[in-house]
């Protein structure tokens, strides 16, 4: 059975808990591993960080939106701001890449990501705002059509 | 609070303890007390226990690299202990492993630096 949540909060740091905990709790449902479930919190929190500290420079007038999708065995998770966007997506991609050095920033967000889930998609546009599409297989899903 | 930072001062070690979450939100506050207590208590070496750390991102991963950086200013040493799977993969993957010692436990960093 298709199931599916959506949910949009303000963009400051205090949220992103709420935000990966709701999300673990939402897909909960598929009976996920332990494992499968750190790996979705964290790419969750990884997100949501990136939309609050690059996307809105720390704006919290900005807005953070997720959608859930699960279907069965996998789980597909959209993560939307509108903020001002990636210049560079390639760059931004790179390991150990940050804009943000002098705040501590790692770069390792979206190498995270991408190696936490199946597939990744980033469209992201200058004062736009950025999207990214995130898909996980996982591989102890009881079918809910059952 | 979903992070708690608890400091132990063992001659010029500081022994830092993290349980809870260690996200964006929650960095700042190890930033904060980390950096104040090697500053204003002549620390040389840092010892890092993550054992009762339940959640960490890349954001962790950001903070624990900063107070490595802050820790080699002083010429010191900085060990990270007591790491979860989980974690030990965000350490593998950013590189991090290379550059930042390892211990299993606690005691054996303390051993290390020779303050047990």
């Amino acid at each position: 059975m298709k199931n599916e949540m959506h949910l949009t909060f303000r963009a400051i740091s205090e949220n992103e808990s709420f935000a990966r905990v709701t999300v673990a709790a939402f897909i909960a449902q598929l009976d996920p591993t332990m494992d499968e479930l750190t790996e979705i919190k964290t790419v969750v929190s990884e997100a949501v960080t990136n939309a609050i500290i690059h996307g809105y420079e720390n704006n919290p007038d900005g807005m953070v939106s997720i959608s859930v999708v699960i279907d069965g065995h996998y789980v597909e998770l959209e993560i939307r701001d509108e903020g001002v966007g990636i210049e560079n997506l390639d760059e931004a991609m790179q390991p150990l890449f940050t804009t943000k050095p002098e705040l501590e920033r790692s770069g390792m967000g979206f190498t995270i990501m991408e190696n936490f889930m199946d597939e990744m998609t980033v469209v992201s546009k200058k004062n736009a705002g950025t999207t990214i599409r995130l898909k996980k297989y996982l591989t102890q899903a009881k079918a809910l059509s059952n | 609070m979903s992070l708690e930072v608890n400091l132990e001062y063992k001659d010029d070690v500081l022994c830092v303890r993290l349980s809870g979450e260690l996200d964006h939100h929650t960095a700042d506050i190890v930033r904060e007390k980390v950096s104040k207590a090697i500053e204003s208590k002549k620390i040389k070496h840092l010892v890092l226990n993550l054992g009762q750390l339940k959640f960490m991102d890349s954001s962790g991963l950001g903070v624990i690299l900063g107070r490595y950086k802050q820790i080699k200013q002083v010429s010191g040493e900085m060990i990270v202990c007591a790491i979860s799977p989980s974690v030990e993969r965000l350490f593998n993957m950013s590189g991090m492993f290379k550059i930042i010692r390892f211990e299993p436990t606690e005691e054996i960093a303390l051993q290390k630096l020779g303050v047990a």
